[in-house]
């Protein structure tokens, strides 16, 4: 495209690490509010701009997945390229299994060239889980090192090797936090470990088990851990019962209490879906009140098209422009 | 006691079933038997205490190596037994020598210097 | 020690299919340690795979040896005057093995018998488990001894990740989580903080990355 010139070099404003629209409404107190996009097993730019349709301004940025559960899929980069191309905020995530320091450093110059102004840093998922459980691993660095590489090329702008890089990535860096995963007492200390490390922003995995999210919250409020760095927290809408008891079981470090999977059962018939949103709305309302929480991150995984109705009902419309 | 059981069978006496070795039973196969068995103790009655069972574990991996080459497994097997069960030792014998007839002669054969 | 577990029978059959008189050959090492290619199992490979060319019809003389270590050239020598006895060598020494004999024996043939898979121990009786990566340059002092480069499914060096459940990891139920270990250790014995810091990035320059690897120890070198 002829728009992808200098401009993209042009240095944040003000004190803004990059100057994100994500940054810009974190910063000015906004509830934030951001969505989640699959890019396609394929290279159907159309299947992708439709699920772009249901985001656009419902939320503040998109974060676009990485090979997701290992499962090959179009580039982050390029649909997150893509993204900004229709109009909407990429936060790229980018996983440490299939990238060594090279290839990570040179997509991280390259999404900024192009525009990109976040970025997730992530372990990702166990190769065995996907689609290609025969590949080979990189696991070169991990996810606490990504973020440190990343944000050393932003604020020192040097590469991992000390070399000065000519016009430095800026970039608004987030990690991820699973407060549901083993050992829970961990789990906070992890947290302040990535905010050590230069995480500017948290989400958080799904959150189902709100009793142990309201202690972990408490922890990182006690800890002072949210005034370093702004927590999103994950909400993932159940589509049925069986959606709820699947990740329950299935998914490696998911928490899905009983009396969830009980609610969604008791629900009427053909009513389960709707008693999902529900949940959910509920817990975004709690969230808005929670302290320590700055924004929701809303996983409606291949449920893009109840985004509007999602972010309608919990009271998150319209977006505030920064 | 006096009990018949089939003359083509030919016993070999172990002080327990532990001392066989998953090579006795893999040489009795490459020297032409047809089928080879252990009679062991009951389990849980061994004298040495685990020697029937370990035994069992290595009867089952010589069926897995058959397995693998293409020789029908049953020809090995394990019964277990207590040594006042003469009956018993002869009607195992029988049935294992029905079993082997209906398998047939042992596809390893010795080119003999015909 | 080194841990390998044995081919299939199918593979090793294909391997010398073309042969009619081999050698099987053992190593008194780590294989023999481990169960997979020692005295006994050698004769059971040799036995089994006699009873499969049997059954085809196609006899095979197998001879069977087992030297002291296919590591050392020392023992290898020792085959000098009978290698040559044979259309081709099966080696049932970790991978190690049918390269220092290759290297030796230019003219002879030299198959393996194992796949070699990693350096570890046995757990109990019959379950051995990978301990370490040989990654050249062990940080596990950091770690109370415990090595996540080789025992985490991703070799964090900050984890456990968001997968770790209930101490397992999340590839499989069956493999510890080495992470969890690592971190319920140091919270009881109270020195958590160890834990709390960027480490720098690993130099995979010891490791196989930087390309084969060579240990020189001047003392001993003639
Ligand atoms: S750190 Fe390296 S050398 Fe040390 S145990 Fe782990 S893999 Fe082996
Ligand atoms: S669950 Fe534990 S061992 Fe498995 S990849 Fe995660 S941190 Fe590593």
């Amino acid at each position: 495209m002829s728009e992808i010139n200098s401009e993209n070099n042009v240095k944040p404003e003000g004190d803004f690490k990059s100057g994100s629209n994500l940054e810009k409404v974190l910063r000015a107190g906004h509830f934030a509010f951001t969505g989640e996009c699959g890019p396609p097993k394929g290279a159907n730019v159309h299947h992708l701009v439709e699920k772009f349709h249901h985001l656009k301004g419902n939320v503040d940025a998109v974060n676009i997945t990485d090979n997701q559960t290992a499962v090959v899929r179009m580039s982050s980069l390029a649909a997150s390229h893509l993204m900004i191309d229709h109009g909407l905020e990429p936060n790229f995530q980018m996983v440490c299994r299939d990238r060594n320091r090279l290839a990570i450093t040179s997509d991280i110059l390259g999404a900024y060239a192009l525009g990109i102004r976040n970025m997730l840093c992530l372990s990702g998922d166990h190769q065995s889980f996907g689609n290609h459980p025969e590949a080979k691993n990189v696991h070169d660095i991990d996810s606490m090192q990504l973020i440190n590489l990343v944000t050393t090329m932003r604020d020192k702008e040097e590469f991992l090797n000390g070399e000065k890089i000519d016009v430095a990535p800026k970039l608004f860096v987030g990690a991820a936090c699973n407060p549901f995963a083993d050992p829970f007492e961990y789990r906070v200390y992890r947290l302040a470990n990535k905010i050590a490390a230069g995480a500017d922003f948290i989400q958080t995995q799904c959150i189902y088990n709100m009793d142990k999210f309201r202690t972990f919250m408490k922890q990182v409020v006690d800890m002072g851990l949210h005034e370093k760095c702004y927590i999103l927290a994950g909400v993932t809408p159940m589509k049925s019962a069986r959606m709820a008891s699947f990740m329950g079981k299935m998914v490696p470090g998911m928490d899905v209490p009983e009396s969830l999977i009980n609610r969604l059962k008791g629900a009427e018939k053909g009513k389960q879906a709707e008693e999902g949103i529900k949940f959910a709305l509920e817990q975004i309302e709690e969230f808005k009140e929670m302290k320590g929480v700055a924004g929701v991150h809303l996983m409606a995984i291949e449920w893009e098209q109840m985004v509007p109705e999602i972010a309608e009902r919990a009271g998150m419309l319209p977006r505030p422009v920064v | 006691m006096r009990l018949s059981y089939p003359s083509n069978i030919k016993v070999i006496q172990v002080p327990c079933t532990g001392r066989v070795d998953i090579l006795h039973l893999l040489n009795a196969i490459e020297n032409g038997a047809d089928g080879v068995y252990v009679a062991g103790c009951l389990e849980g009655e061994c004298h040495y205490l685990t020697g029937n069972i370990k035994t069992r574990k290595k009867v089952n991996y010589v069926k897995k190596i058959l397995q693998e080459i293409g020789i029908e497994p049953e020809r090995v097997e394990m019964f277990s037994l207590s040594s006042a069960m003469g009956l018993k030792f002869a009607e195992i014998a029988r049935e294992m020598n029905e079993k082997i007839k209906t398998l047939g002669p042992t596809p390893v054969r010795k080119k003999e210097a015909a | 020690m080194i841990v390998a577990d044995r081919k299939s029978l199918e593979e090793i059959l294909s391997m010398i299919k073309d042969y009619k008189n081999i050698m099987v050959l053992g190593c008194k090492g780590c294989v023999t340690v481990c169960n997979v290619g020692g005295e006994k199992e050698v004769s059971i490979l040799a036995s089994a795979l006699r009873i499969a060319r049997q059954k085809e019809g196609r006899e095979i003389n197998i001879d069977t040896k087992v030297i002291e270590r296919q590591c050392d050239n020392e023992y290898v020598a020792q085959l000098k005057e009978t290698v040559g006895n044979y259309e081709a060598v099966v080696s049932m020494a970790c991978g190690v093995g049918p390269q220092f004999l290759s290297e030796a024996y230019r003219e002879q043939k030299f198959y393996p018998a194992v796949n070699t898979t990693f350096f570890g121990g046995a757990v109990t009786h019959g379950i051995w488990e990978e301990r370490c990566a040989g990654c050249g340059t062990c940080i596990i002092h950091d770690f109370d001894g415990l090595c996540p480069v080789a025992r985490c499914a991703k070799s964090l060096l900050h984890g456990p990740c968001g997968g770790s459940s209930k101490g397992k990891c999340e590839i499989s139920k069956e493999t510890i989580c080495i992470w969890d270990s690592i971190v319920s250790k140091k919270m009881e014995q109270g020195r958590l903080n160890d834990l709390l810091k960027v480490r720098a990035v690993k130099d995979w320059r010891t490791a196989r990355d930087g390309g084969p690897r060579r240990s020189i120890r001047e003392e001993l070198t003639q």
